[in-house]
This record gives structure tokens, sequence and C-alpha cells, in this order.
């Protein structure tokens, strides 16, 4: 579905990402973990438009994404949700998931609503509320309800558990799992790295702007060299 | 009544008390109760409350902070001024001709709104404020240079740069008019504004603006205020719609300066300057961003201030400074938040009900 060949992201003199390859099949959630500064964030501002590769291509759905500006991408069928729950804090939380169907044609989107509330029961119990008022655990979902409000093929999600206590962070990775299971193909940026393997059917590991290791999700949580990197032993 | 949103009735509010200011007012005009210096005033606050409105759309409703809106009135209001000159002979009837250049300082806004916003908007942070900052200078020394005179031959503009030209090396027929004569500015202009034309704009003003806010666009330029990138990541084209507000509001301020300007005999560009825009900034701010029946309210208030201030002679500055600042401690003061709050529920509060 997408496919990422030989990417090289630079912010200004420095070399972010350093020909980076991957490619997310179609029903699948791949993980990209890696520390801080490793770049995996980029890499999702790149595939989403916000940054350019200065080499290499980006294809999704076998079309070239090079050259799309960023709130076109979206049209294409991939939603990113960005890092650090970026809500819209004076809208409601509907207002909020009303933005995320900005793209698509006013007809599918108060059924579609209703599948995000079915999805997140606690955004509908607080539909009314300013999204400001919510808590970080409900920011995050309520950002990854928006991102599903444009129907996406694809759905990118930047760090989801930073943040959140770690029954928060159970619960985020439980509705995860859920969309999985739903069809929805994932692409999931994380630190956590424990979570973010255990649900990922494939998994990259980012370290200093390249892939370092490739494998299976069990694979690599099952390898001494990740679990002694990345899992605390 | 009951089942229109809360929104809708603060925007029938705003439109009702403004007709019914108008009507009053216009009564009292016509009846010859008010005193000059009142009567005076009427036009150049209809001007001002369509450049606070419009401002409002940049720096409240669109959050980028615009130091340049005077610049906007002024090419308006020059660019209105030599419509409605050189119409003169070939459109008698008056209303229509301020019609004209009310359209022609809009759309001379816009062109300039264009030329500023393109490049700036695709930038982040205070370039903006910066721009359009130099920009309300630039404007007024181009038009400091600028000589223009109608004849039978059409419209004579000439540049001057050197500043050794006048008025004269236009070599206009005898017949001809000088329409603007550098820094003398605009020169002879047939009065043509009246009270009515600035309540007409006031409310397209506020038709426009307050539809826009409402509207699919409104909500897209609110949500890129609240957080770009959670707006780009919905899919939304932040420069469009920056762009779109930005000169929205330019066009309104065109067609405000172009009805200012052909509300007075002689027009200088000095007047535009960058204490006019803070002004109207002062306006917006006091008023509340975002607020537009707040900017009215403002605009007409501290507008009417400095001449009602005038038995203080020397002092009126000071004393117009003193109200600013307590009228900007009250409307921060907790207790009479709540206190108004209670009057007037907001928005989020009328939602829980």
């Amino acid at each position: 579905m997408l496919k990422v060949n030989d990417i090289n992201v630079y912010y200004g003199a420095i070399h972010a990402i350093k020909g980076v390859s991957f490619e997310v099949n179609d029903g699948e959630i791949v993980t990209l973990i890696g520390a801080n500064g490793a770049g995996k964030s980029t890499i999702l501002n790149t595939v989403s438009g916000l940054l350019r590769s200065k080499t290499g291509s980006i294809e999704f759905l076998d079309k070239p994404l090079g050259t799309v500006p960023a709130h076109k991408i979206v049209e294409r069928g991939i939603a990113h949700v960005p890092e650090g729950r970026r809500v819209f804090l004076q809208m409601t939380v509907e207002e909020n998931l009303e933005m995320g169907a900005y793209t698509r044609p006013n007809a599918g989107v108060a059924a579609h609503l209703e599948r995000v509330y079915e999805q997140f029961p606690r955004l509908k119990e607080r539909r009314r509320q300013i999204a400001g008022t919510l808590s970080g655990g409900e920011q995050q979902m309520l950002a990854m309800g928006r991102g599903l409000m444009s129907d996406p093929k694809l759905l990118m999600l930047d760090e989801p558990s930073m943040g959140l206590a770690p029954i928060l962070v159970e619960q985020i990775f439980e509705i995860i799992a859920s969309l999985h299971k739903a069809g929805t193909t994932i692409l999931l940026v994380e630190q956590n790295a424990r979570m973010a393997l255990s649900v990922a059917d494939r998994a990259y590991v980012l370290e200093t702007g390249k892939i370092a290791i490739s494998g299976t999700g069990k694979e690599l949580a099952a390898s001494d060299e990740i679990r002694k990197a990345y899992l605390g032993g | 009544m009951k089942n229109l949103k809360k929104a809708t009735k603060v925007d029938f509010a705003t439109y009702l008390g403004v007709t019914v200011s108008f009507v009053i007012m216009y009564i009292l005009q016509t009846g010859g109760h008010l005193s000059s210096s009142i009567a005076g005033q009427l036009v150049p606050i209809c001007c001002f409350i369509v450049m606070a409105v419009s401002l409002n759309l940049v720096v409240g409703i669109s959050g980028e902070l615009s130091l340049g809106h005077a610049g906007f009135m002024s090419v308006g209001a020059f660019g209105g001024i030599i419509a409605a000159q050189s119409l003169a002979g070939a459109v008698p009837f008056a209303p229509l001709r301020l019609t004209i250049a009310i359209v022609v300082g809009a759309l001379c806004a816009v062109i300039i709104g264009f030329v500023v916003g393109v490049p700036v908007l695709r930038l982040r942070g205070d370039y903006l404020a910066i721009v359009t900052l130099a920009f309300g200078q630039i404007i007024k020394d181009l038009i400091n240079c600028l000589l223009v005179g109608y004849d039978s031959h059409g419209l004579h503009i000439m540049f001057n740069i050197s500043g050794l030209k006048s008025i004269n090396d236009l070599h206009l027929e005898e017949t001809g008019k000088a329409i603007i004569k550098g820094a003398q500015g605009a020169v002879g202009i047939t009065k043509i504004s009246s009270f009515p034309a600035g309540f007409i704009l006031v409310m397209l003003a506020l038709v426009i603006v307050l539809n826009l806010i409402r509207s699919r666009s409104g909500r897209a330029i609110m949500a890129i205020r609240d957080n770009r990138i959670a707006a780009e990541s919905v899919g939304l084209n932040i420069t469009k719609y920056k762009l779109m507000a930005f000169v929205l509001s330019a066009a309104m301020a065109g067609a405000a300066g172009a009805l200012y300007g052909l509300n007075y005999g002689s027009l200088v560009a000095s007047r535009f300057d960058f204490n006019t825009s803070i002004l109207v900034l002062v306006y917006v701010v006091l008023g509340g961003l975002g607020n537009i029946w707040g900017s009215i309210i403002a605009t007409v208030v501290l507008y009417m201030l400095p001449e009602a201030l005038r038995q203080f002679s020397n002092y009126r500055m000071l004393v117009y400074a003193i109200v600013l600042i307590l009228v900007m401690l009250a409307t921060n003061n907790d207790q009479l938040k709540a206190l108004l709050r209670r009057i007037i529920p907001t928005r989020k509060e009328a939602d829980a009900q």
C-alpha cells in the first residue's frame, strides 16, 4: 500500500533521514521504533507532505506522492495523527471530529461520526465539551478519532502513548488493536517499544536516521539485541 | 427564536443594534438635532467600524498580527478618489459614483493585499506583522510621489520619484483637473460620502464577516489559528485560507478608505500612518479578539472619546490613555466577567444547558 524507497531528509545542514526504505502492506500494523531523535516523526512528516525528501520516492497505492502538497495527501487517503495530541482546543469534541472530515463530502459524515463514537464511547459522552478541557488520554482519543473521520486507507499515529499514564497507554493500544481488527492499515511510531511490538505485524528499528533492524513484531520482541537496547533487558 | 443557535442570535442582535442606532442617528441628523461636531463624525465612525471589523477578521479570527491596516485604507481612499473625481462628468448621479469609487477602492486594496499576502502568509511567526508594518510606511511614501490629473484625454498619472516634478508636468488641458498633487495629497474632492452609505457599508461588512465565520471556510480559518499542525493534518490548505481572510480584510479596508476619502475636501497620505493602524488595532483588541460586536462598540466609544475629552485640552490624550488602561483592567477583572456572564451567557454555558 505504502512504499517508501530510499528517502533522504534534511533539516538545513542536518541529515536527519539517511536512505530509509520500508513498506506497509494492506491491513497491516507496521511500527517504527527507536530512541529520541532517531527520525521517526520526520519519516511520518515526510510521508504526509509536511517535509520533503531530496531523493528517492514515496508511493501510495502505486501512485507517487513526491510533490503532492500536504492538504492533497489527506484526500488520497492518508490520515496523520501528529505527535502531542494536537486538537483544536477551543472547539467542542464534535466540532473537532467534524474538522477531520473536512476533505470529504458532507453526505457520509454523520454516519461516520457514529462509527467513530462506537470506537471511542468516551468521546460520545463528551461530544459537547470544549476539547481543551479534556484529559490527556481523551485528547489523544480525540486526535485519533479525528484522523479516522477522513476515512483513511492508511492511519499514521505519531507517539499515541506519549505522556499518558500506563493504564491509558493500555487503553490506547487496545483501541489500536481493535482498529486493526476492523481492517484499518496503521503505521505506528512509538518510543514505547514493548507495547508497539506487541500489536505490530512488522517493525522497523531506527537508529540515527537509518533502519538498523527489521522483522515481524514477534521476532523483534524476542531478539536479544532489541531486548537489551529498547525493552530494558 | 428558541431553536436558533446562540451564535445566530448574537449575529441578529448585532445587525439589529447597528440598524436601530443608524435609524436614531439618521432621524436626529436630518432633524438637525445633532451638533456639527457629532454629525461630522458619523461617516468616519462608519469607516472605522468597517476597518475594525475587517481587521478583526485577520487578527481575531485568523490569528495573524497585521500592523498596516491603514495602508489598505489609504490605497482604497486614493483609488476611490481617482475613480470618483475622474467619473464626475460621466456619472453625474452621486450615489452611483460613490458605489463605483468604493468598488474601485476595494479592488485596489485586493490587488495590494495579494501582493503582500502571497509571499508573507507562507511563512510562520511574526513575519506578517513586520511586513505589514513596512507596507504601511511604504504605501504612504509612494502616494506622496503620485501625481494624478484628469482631462478630456483621460487620466494622467505620473510618478514623481525624483521629487522635482509638480502637477504642471502632467500638462493638463485648461479644463483638466488635478486629482492628487503629490505630497499635498488629493485636492478639490467633491464630497459624496453620506451617512446612509456608511451604514450600508457597515452592514455589508458585517454580513460578509459574520457569514464567513459561520461557514465552512471560517471554521477552517479558526482551526488554523487554534492549531496549525492539526489543521494541516486534517487536510486544510493553510495558505489558501489565510490568504482568503487577509485579502477579504484588505478589500473591506479599501472600501472603507474610499468612503472616508470622499467625505473630505482634501486628503493627505499621512492621514493613514502607523498611528491609524494602531488605533484600529486598539479598537479590535479592546472590543475583544474575534468578537465582532465588541469591535463595533469599541470603535464608536473610542472614536468619540477624544472629542468628548476636548474640555481637558492639553491633557486630552493623557486622559484617553488612562481610560484605555482602565477599560483593559476592568474587562480582565474576574468578578466583573462573572457579572457579565450572568447577563450574557457564553457559548460554553449555553451549550451545557
